[in-house]
């Protein structure tokens, strides 16, 4: 540490401080509009619950003593925790703007998640050829917007690197329906 | 030092087999580095199962510490030439790096950016070459108290100095070590928060969290984020910068480089806060701080400098304490584990080769990294044309298929969508998964060390503070969290201007 290190000095605060705002600026410019204070009420009831039911959980498993430790002693101790900051979030949480809104956009990651739900539930059954080329098309020309040309190309193709790259350069067994 | 070890390193290093996985780790870094999307932590968890699979883990240990500090090179490039921080760690970059390319002087900032990240980084591996055995040579006599405390400590910066909201962040983190719990008691081997699974019985894999949050989850949050279409990049020319621009930009890169080796040790910082730093710093120490924001090549030099330093050195808690000191550490940290070694002091002495071998694969990984990012600058500028549409279903495919090859396993592909989710909707109501992530990842190590502690207090939970070491890092422990009390308290006498710090900016740093 020489004299080059920042010190935490005022005026030192102020530059970083300044320019946190104005890169924060930029930033924001780019962001989803803020959710309201239904969003943290949600947040800090699901932390809240979370916290009280893995007490109660815990607190079956044998607390024990500070001595002999009880398989539930940690997990209750962490589970105490969150509760208390499930609390604070409940009280003091509700004028934040950190959460984002769900909008239209939202509904991409709901077909994004089944996607990956279907391919989970398809790799075993048919292995995961099929799948995955579906996957591709539904990412590339539902979610992405991208040509059928394209989309029809890079799914195929992809698949095939794929198929390469784990059956015969890693050669890890994956299951999958086209034998070479 | 034991310098035939670190000598031997070299010899680990320059295995074909090693400097391939040396090479793809640090082409790979660099690509998500310009990409906006994917930053490291997510790209290392995504690639997380390699090492189950790769010939030596070493060389997968390698490519993923490549992957952390060649991002750091690449973020500049968009920076530079958007306008967009292609990582977080370029945010500060934007200003002085987009205003020197609108006035045609964009290869001469990439070429300062490439030269100030090289001596950076450099000189922060120099730095963990020397430091890295004396720091681990004091660990080596911490006891179970000491672990428990450190690693709390740990988790407690990077929640609190983090970004977004403290009090969610440290929920985020409670949460991480409450899941670490699932499975069956190590102590009593009785079965906590199974409910009568079987599969939950050896817990939860790590490794399925830590790609189902990082991984799942920011891909699914990029779905709804389109980053736009495809730029058009300004041109580049003079990509070699001129001796006047070096000897204005030599002293920043110093200096930069100093602020970030120094930052990076300290857990919860890292590249992010190092950059914002060396900004500062240098518009403080500079004759006419005006000249910041309007292309002043020192504003470039510096925070590249600083967060290629800043990268480097959160290698040192990592492997010589075993304590990650961010988000990407705590990848490595899970990849070791996978591989089983237990990051730590006695690190150095029983897998030198991997040790040495991952240092010194730095060295030869930021010379690649030059190369990439001067002579071979055009080839990524090109790839900015590469639409995020099209990588999006292939990074997850390389996602599931990736964590089915762990253990062959359904299931886990299930578990790691379902975090996935949780990990989208942490992100929607500004919950950090990165906290979650370390805390989960250290958490049994608490835990244990937690309770061993308590066999050897004999119950007296006051042995912690007053065992010297254990209770001075419990005074860390204590100051982090009274601190920000205290500045909220004082902040309170004054008029409500300053309420509404802006801290988006650090938004992603528990990322990185």
């Amino acid at each position: 540490m020489s004299e080059t290190t920042p010190r935490p000095d005022a005026q030192e605060q102020d530059i970083l401080a300044e320019l946190q705002a104005e890169v924060a600026q930029d930033l924001a410019d780019e962001r989803p509009p803020a959710g309201g204070p239904a969003y943290q009420l949600v947040s800090s009831v699901v932390v809240l619950v979370l916290g009280l039911a893995a007490a109660w959980l815990a607190h079956g498993y044998g607390l024990g003593s500070l001595k002999r430790p009880g398989p539930g002693l940690w997990p209750f101790v962490v589970s105490v925790l969150i509760v208390v900051l499930g609390v604070v979030l409940l009280v003091r949480g509700r004028t934040l703007d950190d959460a984002e809104k769900f909008t239209r956009a939202s509904l991409l990651v709901l077909v994004g998640a089944a996607s990956f739900v279907a391919l989970g539930v398809l790799l075993p059954l048919v292995g995961f050829e099929i799948p995955a080329v579906l996957l591709g098309i539904v990412w590339l020309r539902f979610l992405g917007g991208e040509s059928w040309r394209s989309t029809i190309v890079i799914s195929v193709l992809t698949t095939a690197a794929f198929y390469l790259l784990f059956l015969y350069a890693l050669s890890i067994p994956l299951p999958h329906l086209i034998a070479i | 030092m034991d310098f035939s070890a670190f000598l031997d390193g070299f010899s680990v290093v320059t295995q074909p087999g090693n400097l391939l996985y040396c090479l793809i780790g640090v082409v790979v870094g660099m690509l998500i580095g310009v990409l906006p999307g994917l930053g490291p932590a997510a790209t290392m968890a995504i690639l997380l199962p390699i090492v189950y699979n790769a010939h030596d883990p070493v060389a997968a240990i390698i490519m993923l510490a490549g992957i952390y500090y060649g991002a750091q090179y690449g973020g500049t490039i968009t920076s530079v030439l958007l306008r967009i921080p292609g990582e977080a760690s370029s945010v500060v970059t934007v200003f002085d790096g987009f205003a020197l390319a609108k006035q045609g002087k964009a290869g001469t900032a990439l070429g300062i950016a490439a030269i100030g990240s090289f001596v950076g980084a450099t000189i922060s591996i120099i730095g963990l070459t020397l430091l890295g055995p004396i720091v681990a040579g004091y660990a080596l006599d911490f006891g179970p108290p000491e672990y428990a405390a450190l690693a709390l400590l740990g988790v407690l910066l990077v929640a609190t100095i983090g970004n977004g909201n403290t009090v969610k962040a440290l929920a985020a983190a409670a949460v991480g070590l409450l899941l670490a719990t699932v499975g069956s008691d190590t102590f009593t081997s009785a079965d906590r928060f199974t409910f009568g699974s079987l599969n939950l019985e050896g817990g939860i894999d790590f490794v399925v969290v830590a790609m189902g949050l990082f991984g799942v989850g920011e891909i699914l949050y990029n779905l709804e984020e389109r980053h736009g279409k495809p730029h058009v990049p300004a041109a580049i020319a003079n990509i070699w910068p001129s001796r006047k621009d070096l000897k204005e930009a030599g002293p920043a890169i110093g200096r930069g480089s100093v602020i970030g080796f120094v930052l990076g040790v300290l857990p919860g910082g890292g590249a992010v806060m190092a950059s914002l730093a060396a900004y500062a710093a240098e518009k403080k120490v500079a004759k006419k701080p005006e000249r910041f924001g309007r292309g002043a090549i020192e504003g470039v030099a510096a925070p590249e400098s600083a967060n290629n330093a800043a990268a480097t050195s959160s290698f040192i808690p990592l492997l010589t304490i075993g304590i990650p000191a961010n988000a990407s550490m705590a990848m490595l940290y899970a990849a070791l584990l996978v591989v089983g070694v237990t990051p730590g002091p006695q690190l150095i002495d029983e897998r030198p080769d991997l040790f040495w071998g991952v240092i010194n694969s730095m060295y030869i990984g930021n010379l690649i990294l030059l190369l990439l990012s001067i002579p071979l600058v055009g080839v990524f500028v090109r790839i900015l044309r590469v639409r995020p549409a099209i990588l999006a279903p292939i990074t997850a495919l390389i996602t599931i298929l990736g964590v089915y090859t762990i253990n062959n396993s359904i299931f886990d592909v299930f578990v790691m969508i379902v975090f996935g989710i949780i990990g989208y909707l942490m992100k929607k109501t500004g919950f950090e998964p990165g906290p979650m992530v370390l805390a989960f990842v250290l958490g049994s190590l608490i835990e244990k060390s937690f309770r061993q502690s308590m066999l050897i207090f004999d119950g007296d939970a006051t042995g912690f503070v007053t065992r010297p070491i254990s209770g001075t890092i419990l005074a860390f422990v204590f100051l982090v969290i009274v601190f920000p009390l205290i500045r909220k308290g004082l902040r309170r006498n004054t008029p409500a201007t300053e309420t509404t710090t802006p801290e988006t900016v650090q938004r992603e740093d528990s990322l990185r």
